[in-house]
């Protein structure tokens, strides 16, 4: 296995200082370490309200950790996360970084199919070889043609988490974020997602991921990193 | 005439109006802000017009008046008479004698020449206004020649009529610089302005400004490359005189539909008569009543 | 001047006072190709003052404003001359008004609204000006029908896709926006916002948008600047600042709206 890290998080720091609520502090994470490499899954684990999320999260830069380091290879440089402008962070999540939410933000009126797309034009890829490709995942994913060319706010929970794997795995980035990617699947599809979870790591992608399901966990996962809440175990 | 110096105006007037007028010739087609005076007729009768020529004319002029085309209006009559009482100069209706013609709405038909001063009355003098209601800003667009808007009218007028159908006051582009106003003449004189031999001044009593066209200055309409400028034209011809080249006015003759097309140089007409030209002289006729 | 050649505008200690009154104070900030800035705040943050000392409206007190236009010359807005500054106003740039009768010229049909710019840099081909403006009409999802048809028929949702066709037919690189969703229906807002979003993106615009609606930056914005009484109290990434707000009153803000 490679040595070097596609992630590397050092001594990172974050807690929540709520202003609204008499400045109360809730302190998540404190010093937590975690490196992962290239081609290994690992596997956030603990108990409700341990900062799985608010680490995963913290790896996207959705949330702001107060200290410590989250340097990640991006295109041939490294790039600190915690310190980084808002615009090189824009170019990491571009290139670099893809993330499944729990839930698919919907952006009214936009098909399915452009929604899966978008990744890729974004990174300039033709219209129609995105749209080639988009299609190809959603059929993995069994979401029917004829439903690609509506909008996604109307579909099922479960359809809508299909739409939003197939969103952030239609660009081959090198590091994947995945919370709870298959809670809302049948069993059919979560081995589905599970296979192309698999394809990733063999590609060389290294992924970070809540799974509570114990199945999808075992099936994909290298490693656990386990967080006991507000101090993180090695 | 007693009591009144020379044409009306004192001469600290006359003198600021001649350095508006300087200006004007100095940037052609640049509106010049003058101290518009009070005259003893009302603004849009042709106070701007009047004060120009007050400012301009000496012993020596011959003066011509005309309004929309003809010596022999109201308008026409009162200016040349007030400025015969004023000034004691001559005054005339044949084009070819005069050395001032103050006109409304026309440039005679015939050619002017470089020793004749032609003197609009301008009504509106600002050609932006119809989009523009600031001052501020239409005077920073002349500055900066930020002139697209004027375009945006001719191709309002294409959208809604299939051509460019604005057929008086019709705008021009003066020595490639300054959008002007010609005041309301038709746009079937428009051609005439452009490299005149006489000096054209304009003069907006009411709106204060005075600008001028020098002689053999470039003055060109506007439009566009697939719809280019064009002047009236007529099916008929002048029923007086029998002229096929000159702007004619549509008189009804009577209350069935009757037509005559007449030439509006008046001067012009009855010159080209004198000469032995004749027209049809009789009515055109529209309507139910055409067959008979 | 720049530290950074590759932005497209950089804004250093911008200051407006009104008299004694504070428009907005030390605004700085980098803007780069392709970057969608929200401005969010109260009203009477300083958002619009903000964002007409941006656009060459209205001269700062203090601060500069630096843009790099197509030839990568670095223009200080405020320092060159006026003629300059318009001609980017009307050709590298756009502004879209929250009232769209305010960026429309009512007066006008819709065709003639779209072709002005045009014929403001010097098209004087009919023909052209009309196929182009037809074209925008269509991008812009209007009717083809309504080309000659004056903007007061229109409804709030149809001007404001005028107001957006007759800036982007000049192909701005910068396009300034102050509420452009307000003042219409919740349908009409999300399928203006869609439409705006996709223009955005297809164009590589750069565009600052000042809207006091979270939705709008949420869906439109790469970075966010909340501001209070004049001042810039938090930037960052917009899911960061709408997900973990640090400031106090950016969290006062997000908890004050339904979810977004």
């Amino acid at each position: 296995m490679a040595s070097d890290p596609l992630i590397e998080v050092r001594g990172l720091v974050k807690s929540f200082t709520l202003h609204t609520q008499g400045g109360v502090v809730l302190p998540v994470l404190d010093g937590v370490d975690l490196s992962v490499e290239g081609g290994e899954c690992v596997v956030l684990d603990g108990p409700s309200g341990s900062g799985k999320s608010t680490l995963l999260r913290s790896l996207y830069a959705n949330y702001k950790p107060q200290g410590g380091s989250i340097r990640v290879r991006h295109r041939g440089t490294v790039v600190d996360l915690v310190s980084a402008s808002p615009h090189r962070v824009l170019d990491v999540r571009k290139h670099t970084i893809g993330y499944v939410s729990q839930f698919l933000r919907a952006i009214p009126r936009v098909p399915a199919l452009d929604v899966v797309a978008e990744p890729l034009r974004m990174l300039g890829v033709p219209a129609e070889a995105a749209a080639a490709k988009a299609a190809a995942l959603l059929d993995r994913l069994r979401v029917p043609e004829p439903m690609r060319s509506l909008a996604p706010a109307t579909f099922s929970g479960g359809e809508q988490q299909r739409v939003n794997i197939a969103r952030s795995f239609v660009v081959d980035y090198p590091i994947l974020l995945l919370d709870e990617p298959t809670a809302a699947l049948d069993a059919e599809n979560r081995a589905t997602v599970v296979q192309i979870i698999r394809e990733a790591i063999a590609r060389g992608a290294a992924v970070v991921g809540i799974f509570h399901d114990a199945e999808v966990r075992d099936s994909v996962g290298d490693r656990i990193y386990r967080l006991t809440g507000y101090t993180a175990a090695a | 005439m007693r009591g009144y110096n020379f044409a009306y105006l004192d001469e600290q007037t006359k003198r600021m109006i001649r350095r508006a007028i300087l200006k004007a010739v100095a940037v052609p087609g640049y509106q010049v802000p003058f101290g518009s005076r009070e005259m003893p007729l009302p603004f849009g009768w042709g106070t701007g017009g009047i004060q120009v020529t007050a400012s301009i004319i000496g012993a020596d002029d011959v003066l011509k008046v005309i309004d929309q085309g003809a010596d022999d209006t109201t308008n026409a009559v009162s200016i040349r008479r007030f400025f015969a009482l004023t000034t004691g100069v001559r005054t005339t209706e044949e084009t070819a004698e005069a050395s001032i013609i103050q006109t409304r709405h026309r440039i005679p038909e015939k050619p002017l020449t470089a020793d004749q001063i032609l003197v609009y009355q301008v009504p509106i003098p600002e050609p932006l206004r119809w989009l523009e209601a600031r001052e501020t800003e239409t005077r920073k667009m002349h500055a900066l020649a930020e002139y697209g808007v004027m375009h945006v009218k001719l191709y309002e007028d294409i959208a809604t009529h299939g051509r460019i159908a604005t057929s008086y006051n019709y705008p021009v582009l003066v020595n490639e610089r300054h959008v002007m106003a010609p005041s309301p003449i038709p746009k079937f004189d428009n051609p005439k302005m452009d490299h005149m031999p006489a000096l054209q001044l304009f003069g907006a009593g009411r709106e204060k400004r005075i600008y001028a066209v020098p002689p053999y200055t470039d003055v060109k309409s506007l439009d566009f490359e697939d719809y280019p400028f064009e002047k009236q034209t007529w099916e008929h011809a002048c029923a007086l005189c029998g002229s096929r080249d000159s702007y004619l006015d549509e008189v009804v003759t009577d209350d069935r539909g009757g037509r005559m097309f007449v030439c509006s140089d008046t001067d012009y007409c009855a010159e080209r008569r004198d000469a032995g030209h004749v027209g049809t002289g009789a009515p055109v006729t529209y309507g139910a009543d055409a067959a008979e | 001047m720049s530290e950074h050649p590759q932005t497209l505008l950089t804004v250093t200690g911008l200051t407006r006072h009104f008299g004694r009154v504070v428009g907005c104070e030390d605004v700085g900030f980098d803007l780069w190709p392709g970057e969608v800035l929200g401005v969010v705040g109260e009203s009477g943050s300083g958002k619009t003052t903000l964002l007409n000392c941006l656009s060459g409206i209205l001269e700062p007190t203090a601060g500069t404003v630096s843009y790099t236009d197509r030839t990568g010359q670095v223009q200080d807005l405020y320092a060159i001359s006026e003629p300059r500054r318009r001609f980017l106003m009307r050709t590298d740039w756009g502004m879209v008004h929250q009232n769209p009768r305010d960026g429309v010229r009512m007066r006008v049909s819709a065709g003639a609204n779209i072709g002005e710019r045009l014929m403001a840099v010097g098209a004087r081909r009919y023909g052209d000006i009309r196929a182009e403006a037809g074209a925008w009409m269509e991008r812009v999802e209007m009717d083809l029908d309504r080309m000659d048809d004056m903007p007061r028929t229109f409804s709030g949702g149809m001007l404001q896709r005028l107001q957006i066709a007759r800036n982007l037919v000049s192909k701005p690189r910068l396009v300034f926006m102050d509420e452009p969703t307000g003042g219409l229906d919740v349908s009409v807002q999300a399928r203006l916002l869609d439409l705006l979003r996709r223009l955005v993106t297809d164009l590589g615009l750069a565009a600052v948008v000042v809207t006091h609606d979270l939705a709008v930056v949420r869906l439109l914005a790469h970075r966010l600047a909340v501001m209070r009484r004049g001042r810039v109290v938090e930037t960052g990434l917009t899911d960061q600042v709408l997900d973990d707000p640090q400031h106090p009153y950016t969290q006062l803000l997000v908890s004050s709206v339904l979810q977004t």
